[in-house]
């Protein structure tokens, strides 16, 4: 390590204020980050992180002011920088990506155009030179076609093909320091890890600092340096990540690197040969838009003929990426889309007929949501939310469905949450509330879409905790459908791996973790970020 | 791209087709005979033996209106009961009246409103801002007919500046006629300046939230290419869209102005028509205020992919 | 949250000074709005007349008190009428799709195709003038917009996770709709109402003022202005008390709509 690896960037003791409330948002929090390190800022939400990045830059958001603390790249106090001299720094200096690729590029201005916007306002090239470059790297970021995407527009291309052209109209300016808030967490596991390849490979070409901010610890491990903790506006924690998460100094730095998943020895079940819910190759496809006036629509097969058996009480884990096609199959063999093919049995029987046999799989089956902050209707108390399915159970009087709410909302932590309404709620909180919700009526099968992907990670590891509990109490069948592995290891019996809507892989989960066949699985397992 | 031009003006055809069967049908709910509507009380037994032959009062309501459409489509929309012009020359001059000062009204409207939406967006809650959304909840709520009022006593009568009855064609006389429509235009543009800044400040609040705003300052551009270039065309369009109904509503409403300040227009023309009860005109006014609505819709409809590029893909 | 206390101040004092005045009107009024009597005609405001008098010698003040009542009636009853008739249309048409909504849906398009005031006007000619006639005429004219508002959040609500959940549950589908769908269209519609007070109040207006709604001697605001354009220059009062009353309440419908929106925003929570 050279001489010149001091302290390029140095935060100190800053202080962030939100005007309306007064509340410190950032509270004297001070790092620094060495020329060509990778650092990253690990918090939940409300920890700051956000905020303390968007300080370096200048780009606060209106309601949040800067009241105390310096912050210094080679010497000079950006805080104190005027906004001319700041803007001359913004991009040439130091780059920022953003997390959500679906709004970070202008929908009205061709790729090409916004691209060469960082180059025109720093340099002084000439458009063709511009151009050269802008080509050179889009090639770099694996863009297949660099001429034809510099005429394009932004919603030609997927998520994480944005973020590859935003991670590359960013670098194109050399900066010393690249700020990525969140670049990965609106993508999918595979695509994560190409994005993150990439922004460390081209960071490392440059020598680019980077400073890395997200929740996830796991990708911390994977490529940060150093890592600084912060948790509601102040810093818990800072050193080098080894370290930090072998041997964590702060109780809350621990609680978080103990909320990552673990795997649990399997459980082994007294075998019940008969399978409860079975799919015989079940196939769905979407119709897609005709094409013109006289073009016939085609179809999209969204799931490919699958066979799939879950046993009482076993959790079997569906994995894959998006476009897999594990929603869909875990939403038709609940009978809520309508399949085009196979059919699904529960208990032996068909339920391809309506009537009786579906009223009745209704009744034993159910599903807990992704997204906490839709899945329950603003208007209803939780308490008639939860309620509600049980007024569908015939003979079920006012005061057996209110003593069973009672107890059903106890078990998921929430006793004399009856009467308020979702917006009063957490994340994970409502997350119970849809757990409780599913379970109200001792079903037989859950399946469980997504159910923690959009909370914190704390909260995440409580939220698998009470579900496995819940599990062991009542013996449910469970269908975890996630592209989140690390959730899948420690709660899973059996993995289904799918890909393009086909099953490419599945067994128990020692066996699909440890021993893959199949090479996305192998995909799959190399790009979680793990420990 | 000619592709989504191509859709869209295909889709207008059968909205076109219901506009005309929705004015056939309103003008035949009109109590009392046919014929003696169209013709007047006072026509004679020939006219009215003529006129049950024409409008085939004998067959069915679907050949009648296949006949009436035959008719329309072919310029004639039937002649005026007070005084016997074919309606549709008579309609086409009024339009023009009419069109030149609310074309003219709205686009000094929203070349004032969009800047001003989008600045006081710009400094959203700052004391600018509020002046600005007070100003225009201000001269929104005025109903136009009586700012007419108010400012032809003060400019008219009063001060004596502008004339307070008439119309001059510019065509005739460039000079005059324009003082003739000074007060009409200042009337319709200081409401609608109001309406259009509302809504282009709303929009441009939007956009201003959302992450590309803040990538381009990222990327160190001064705040006047962020809010022209970045901004500017994305928070337009939901304007446009109103500009579009903006056009259509007054295209009605004109009527209280052109009664205010006398002159020649469509809308009065209508009102005319039905206190005459000259059912050939009202039809027509009907019929072809809905048809300029729906071309206007149109023509906003094409022009939102310069705004908005995702909408040509779809 | 300043902005909205503010709106909501100014927006809702002035509309329960407008409700008031209605109300008021509704059993007393200074003078009789229609007593003619010609001996005071076209006097200036004074401790007798707070507004006037007109040709007729008709107190103004009560005459706009009484017009309050009228215009004030007249669109309170086609709103209501407008979101009635639009929720069960738009709730029809967003929940069952297939060819109800294609039918329903082309009508709709059909009757906005014709600018608001424009349709109001062809069903009076049709129904012919008189209150009854031209509360139906504008709710014909207004009730599409509601229609298309409703139908677009319930096209909207269809896709939320718990209206999915309520189906999961086994409800039928008019529970589904009625307990979850319907409720959540509350906020748009109650938004959209309050615009609408506003536009149907300057609809009557405009057409009292053409001849072509409320006919004189009745009183509303509209043929009021209408009847002061004679007298323009010479007796003032008459031209600007009416064209005030509709401003302001105007100005409080556009203020406290401007507030419940914002209240109702759900990022402002």
């Amino acid at each position: 390590m050279s001489g010149d690896n001091s302290r390029f960037l140095s935060v100190d003791a800053l202080r962030l204020v939100a005007e309306r409330s007064g509340h410190a948002v950032v509270n004297d929090v001070s790092f620094d980050v060495k020329r060509g390190e990778f650092l990253a800022i690990v918090g939940e939400s409300g920890s700051g992180k956000t905020m303390a990045a968007r300080a370096i830059l200048g780009l606060l958001p209106p309601g949040i002011r800067n009241t105390g603390g310096r912050i210094t790249m080679d010497g000079t106090d950006l805080l104190a920088l005027a906004p001319e001299a700041l803007r001359a720094l913004r991009g040439a200096k130091i780059g920022m990506v953003f997390q959500e690729p679906m709004v970070s590029l202008n929908p009205a201005m061709r790729i090409g155009a916004q691209m060469a916007e960082g180059l025109k306002l720093h340099t002084e090239l000439d458009d063709a030179q511009i151009r050269e470059r802008v080509l050179a790297m889009l090639a770099r970021v694996q863009i297949r076609d660099p001429q034809r995407c510099i005429d394009a527009w932004p919603h030609e291309f997927s998520g994480g093909m944005r973020q590859r052209i935003m991670l590359a109209s960013v670098m194109l300016l050399k900066p010393a320091l690249l700020i990525a808030d969140e670049p990965t967490t609106a993508l999918d596991t595979l695509t994560q890890g190409e994005v993150l390849d990439l922004m460390t490979e081209l960071a490392r070409e440059q020598g680019t600092a980077v400073l890395l901010i997200t929740h996830n610890l796991g990708l911390v491990a994977r490529y940060a340096q150093r890592v600084v903790v912060l948790r509601q506006g102040e810093r818990v924690e800072i050193g080098e990540t080894a370290q930090v998460l072998r041997a964590p100094a702060h109780p809350y730095t621990r609680q978080l690197v103990d909320a990552l998943p673990r795997r649990a020895p399997t459980v082994a079940r007294a075998g019940t040969p008969v399978p409860l819910i079975e799919a015989r190759q079940l196939s769905v496809a979407f119709p897609t838009k005709a094409r013109g006036w006289f073009g016939r629509g085609g179809s999209h097969t969204a799931v490919d003929a699958v066979d799939l058996t879950v046993h009482a009480g076993e959790t079997v884990a569906v994995v894959g990426g998006s476009g897999s096609g594990k929603t869909t199959l875990g939403r038709a063999m609940l009978r809520l889309l309508p399949a085009s093919g196979g059919e699904v049995r529960f208990q032996g029987q068909s339920v391809a007929t309506g009537g009786a046999a579906l009223h009745r799989f209704r009744l034993a089956c159910q599903l807990v949501f992704q997204d906490p902050y839709s899945s329950l209707n603003p208007r209803q108390r939780i308490g008639e939310a939860v309620r509600e399915p049980l007024r569908l159970v015939p003979g079920m009087s006012a005061a057996q469905m209110q003593a069973r709410v009672a107890e059903v909302l106890d078990e998921v932590g929430l006793s004399g949450f009856g009467r308020r309404l979702p917006h009063e709620l957490s994340g994970g909180q409502r997350q119970r509330v849809a757990i409780a919700r599913a379970i109200v009526r001792r079903p037989a099968f859950v399946v469980a879409d997504e159910p923690v992907s959009a909370l914190d990670m704390s909260i995440q590891a409580q939220v698998l905790a009470l579900f496995q509990s819940l599990q062991k109490t009542h013996g449910f069948a469970c269908l975890f459908i996630s592209h989140d592995l690390a959730a899948v290891e420690q709660i899973a019996d059996r993995v289904v791996v799918m890909e393009a809507g086909r099953i490419v892989e599945q067994g128990s989960r020692d066996d699909v973790f440890d021993r893959p066949q199949h090479a996305y699985t192998r995909a799959l397992l190399a790009a979680a970020p793990v420990l | 791209m000619f592709g989504y031009i191509a859709r869209r003006v295909l889709m207008t055809l059968p909205t076109l087709l219901l506009v005309a069967v929705t004015v056939f049908v309103l003008m035949r709910l009109i109590p009392g005979d046919p014929v003696l509507l169209m013709l007047g009380d006072s026509a004679d037994a020939g006219q009215i033996a003529e006129a049950h032959q024409q409008l085939g009062l004998d067959k069915t309501l679907p050949l009648q209106f296949a006949h009436w459409l035959g008719r329309v489509l072919q310029g004639d929309f039937g002649h005026s009961i007070s005084n016997g012009q074919a309606v549709l020359p008579l309609i086409l001059e009024r339009f023009q009246v009419s069109a030149s000062i609310v074309l003219v009204a709205v686009l000094i409207a929203a070349l004032i409103a969009v800047p001003a939406g989008l600045i006081a967006a710009w400094k959203q809650d700052k004391p600018l801002d509020v002046a600005i959304v007070g100003g225009a909840t201000l001269l929104l709520s005025v109903p136009s007919f009586w700012l007419g009022l108010l400012l032809l006593l003060a400019f008219g009568m009063k001060l004596g500046w502008l004339p307070v009855v008439g119309y001059v064609p510019l065509t005739e006389d460039f000079h005059q006629g324009l003082l003739y429509i000074v007060l009409p235009i200042v009337t319709l543009a200081l409401i609608e300046t109001g309406v259009l800044t509302r809504m282009s400040r709303a929009s441009a609040i939007e956009v201003l939230r959302l992450e590309y705003v803040t990538h381009a300052r990222a990327k160190g551009a001064p705040e006047s290419r962020v809010l022209l270039r970045h901004v500017l065309p994305n928070a337009f369009a939901p304007t446009l869209t109103l500009i579009g109904l903006v056009l259509g509503h007054l295209l009605g409403g004109i009527a209280v102005l052109e009664t205010v300040f006398t002159l020649p227009g469509l809308g009065r023309l209508l009102v005319d028509a039905i206190f005459a009860r000259d059912y050939p005109v009202v039809q027509g006014v009907l019929l072809f205020t809905a048809l300029i609505y729906v071309l206007i819709n149109l023509l906003v409809d094409l022009c939102y992919p310069l705004f908005d590029p995702r909408v040509a893909a779809q | 949250m300043k902005k909205i206390r503010a709106n909501a101040l100014i927006g809702g004092t002035l509309i329960a000074i407008v409700l008031l005045v209605a109300l008021i009107a509704a059993v007393w009024t200074p003078y009789d709005p229609l007593g003619i009597d010609l001996m005071s005609k076209l006097k200036s405001p004074s401790a007798a007349h707070w507004l006037g008098t007109d040709e007729f010698g008709r107190d103004v003040l009560s005459r706009a008190m009484a017009g309050a009542a009228a215009s004030g009636s007249i669109a309170l009853f086609t709103v209501v009428g407008a979101v009635l008739l639009g929720t069960v249309v738009g709730v029809l048409a967003g929940f069952v799709r297939g060819w109800t909504d294609r039918v329903l849906m082309a009508v709709n398009d059909a009757l906005l195709a014709f600018p608001g005031i424009l349709l109001a006007l062809a069903v009076m000619v049709i129904i012919g003038a008189s209150r009854v006639g031209l509360v139906l005429a504008l709710t014909l004219a207004y009730a599409p917009s509601v229609v298309r508002v409703v139908r677009g959040t319930v096209l909207s609500l269809r896709e939320k996770e718990y209206v999915e959940a309520s189906r999961m549950i086994g409800n039928p589908e008019w529970v589904t709709m009625a307990r979850h769908v319907l409720p959540n269209c509350i906020a748009p519609v109650a938004v959209l109402s309050t615009s609408m007070f506003g536009w149907v109040l300057l609809s009557e207006s405009a057409l009292s003022f053409l001849g072509l709604g409320v006919a004189p001697p009745a009183p509303t605001w509209g043929n009021m202005l209408s009847g002061a354009r004679s007298y323009l220059e010479t007796a003032m009062w008459l031209g600007l008390a009416p064209g005030l009353c509709i401003a302001l309440t105007l100005l409080g419908i556009n203020l406290a709509g401007d507030a419940l929106r914002d209240r109702l925003d759900p990022r402002m929570q």
